[in-house]
């Protein structure tokens, strides 16, 4: 079997998946996930989730600040 | 170097005490709410106190921010410097999870095979939904600190990975291999939080 026609296993792309997301793997390492997700569903299935996983973390960053909190803060700033 | 200097003492003798407190004051109130949910994110209880030691580090060293457009990057970078003091005075000590615990958990398998909400059509994403702000925040408080501040700075905070390295003082590997950890321990959390909070049964019966 030549270098090409070489398929990486499930194990393997999951492993790498998030770094595929983040465009953190090498050409040749991308290039093994990217073949492995086009054909394999479940991993795909898999990649669909991590990235819905992305942007739910993505999406709870931020919080509302209580408004007693916020004006005990400005008011530290302004004795400062 | 010398340069940044000059440029510096110029920057303070063009602008008065007063100035300078008021540039200071608005950045500041500015940047309180961001400050405070990234302080809650990696501090839980005690982000108030965290935004304090930040609000009083960073108008210590004021005269130090050269370009003021990017001044919440600093103050942010201010903050997760004082949330690392804050550990390393922490004397409980760090535990390492064992690679075996969680690596193999998938929580996209474990949602397909256990099938909790049965009659949904989009399982994966209904099961996310169904956490509120708090239940995110407990489950990020599950983690042990040593993954939860690499995933807050780089999935909810936006930092690369090398910036994480940097403030938290840490090896660019160990960042990588703690982000993979974190990423796992939260797929898992996020499952037993689900089943211990009922939040499952809840969001089929609502």
């Amino acid at each position: 079997m030549s270098a090409d026609e070489r398929m990486i296993p499930c194990s393997q792309a999951v492993r790498q998946l998030w770094d595929y997301l983040d465009q953190r793997l090498s050409p040749e390492e991308h290039a093994d996930v990217e073949k492995h997700l086009a054909f394999c569903r479940r991993c795909c299935g898999e990649m669909e989730f991590a990235k819905e996983l992305q942007r739910f973390l993505a999406s709870h960053g931020a919080e509302e600040i209580p408004p007693d909190v916020k004006e005990h803060l400005e008011r530290l700033v302004e004795e400062l | 170097m010398e340069k940044a200097w000059h440029d510096r003492s110029r920057h303070a003798e063009d602008e008065t005490e007063t100035d300078t407190k008021q540039a200071f004051e608005r950045l500041a109130k500015e940047s309180i709410p961001r400050l405070f949910g990234m302080a809650r994110r990696l501090a839980g209880d005690g982000a108030e106190d965290l935004v304090q030691e930040c609000l009083m580090r960073s108008y210590r060293s004021f005269d130090s921010l050269e370009d003021r457009q990017a001044g919440l990057a600093w103050m942010q970078r201010i903050l997760v410097n004082a949330y690392r003091d804050r550990l390393r005075k922490d004397s409980r000590t760090v535990q390492e999870v064992p690679v075996e615990e969680v690596d193999e958990f998938s929580l996209y398998r474990t949602l397909a095979e256990e099938d909790p909400l049965p009659y949904s059509d989009s399982l994966h994403v209904d099961f996310l939904h169904s956490f509120g702000r708090e239940d995110v925040h407990a489950v990020l408080r599950r983690l042990p600190e040593i993954y939860r501040a690499p995933l807050v700075l780089r999935y909810m905070q936006g930092f690369s990975t090398k910036e994480i390295a940097k403030l938290l003082g840490t090896p660019l590997g160990t960042v990588f291999a703690r982000l993979h950890r974190g990423r796992k321990l939260f797929e898992k959390e996020l499952w037993e939080y689900a089943n211990e909070a009922d939040l499952l049964h809840a969001g089929v019966t609502r």
